[in-house]
């Protein structure tokens, strides 16, 4: 009955973009976490978390958000978060979050400081790898 | 006039995706909250179903998680009662200022807080057994 979460990763230059759907709680944010000690393994240079098209999203999520915000921290990577969403923004401010976290309306702006990174009309890096 | 739903569910997180959407259905019928409260009770509904189903499974038990949803013609009213032991609200761990780098130290803690931020009344009551939460929306 869950909608079962995806993670779609791709690269932006010398970042990387993971962009989350479906719903994320406490049965699922351990696969969330999963993708994020993968992807920050690999020691990009920033990570982009994309929840623009995100279902449903609970504390556990917005925790593994601050453990994800850690790791990159402890790599002297960039952390932000893309989110258009009002509900999951007000969130954001109720746990004073957007404090922590460097937060995006789009995409674009969030890769708009990053070397390299180039998207198409679509949303997609071009010549880069998924 | 009001309604009542009222299921029971084992205490494991697959079934949360579940509660929620007893919640979406409670109220398809009599629209009482607008979407976006909707959403609110829906996130607060998910954290107090949460809570209980990790209160159970740290005392062991597999007896299940109830859950009452009253559906009134001004509010919604919905009751989580576990058997998990006795959550005692008051002893939860304060967190760091945002402005902290130790915060990020501190993945877990939020829900209550989200409970309580998203709904107009929250009420953990604890017992010797267990804990009920009550958590209302107005209309």
């Amino acid at each position: 009955m869950v909608i079962e979460p995806t993670f779609e990763v791709a690269e932006y230059g010398r970042w990387a973009v993971m962009r989350v759907t479906g719903e994320i709680d406490m049965a699922t944010a351990p696969r969330l976490r999963q993708h994020v000690l993968t992807v920050t393994a690999r020691k990009p240079d920033g990570l982009v978390l994309d929840l623009d098209r995100i279902e449903f999203i609970d504390s556990t999520g917005l925790g593994v958000m601050v453990g994800a915000a850690k790791r990159m921290r402890m790599i002297d990577g960039g952390f932000r978060i893309v989110c258009s969403q009002p509900h999951l923004n007000e969130l954001f401010k109720i746990t004073r979050l957007n404090e922590v976290f460097d937060l995006y309306e789009s995409l674009e702006d969030a890769l708009a400081t990053v070397a390299g990174a180039t998207i198409d009309g679509a949303g997609n890096p071009e010549g880069a790898s998924t | 006039m009001s309604e009542d739903f009222e299921i029971e569910i084992p205490p494991t997180f697959e079934h949360l995706a579940m509660v929620r959407s007893v919640l979406s259905s409670a109220l398809e019928a009599e629209p009482v909250l607008k979407e976006e409260r909707l959403q609110d009770l829906r996130l607060a509904l998910s954290e107090a179903t949460t809570n209980a189903i990790e209160a159970h499974n740290r005392v062991g038990t597999q007896a299940a998680v109830g859950i009452r949803i009253t559906v009134a013609d001004k509010k919604v009213t919905v009751r989580v009662s576990d058997q998990g032991g006795g959550f005692d609200p008051s002893k939860l761990k304060k967190h760091p200022p945002v402005t902290d780098p130790e915060r990020l130290e501190y993945e877990r803690g939020l829900g209550v807080t989200l409970m309580r931020r998203l709904t107009d009344e929250c009420s953990i009551t604890p017992s010797k057994n267990g804990t009920t939460v009550t958590l209302i929306v107005h209309r």
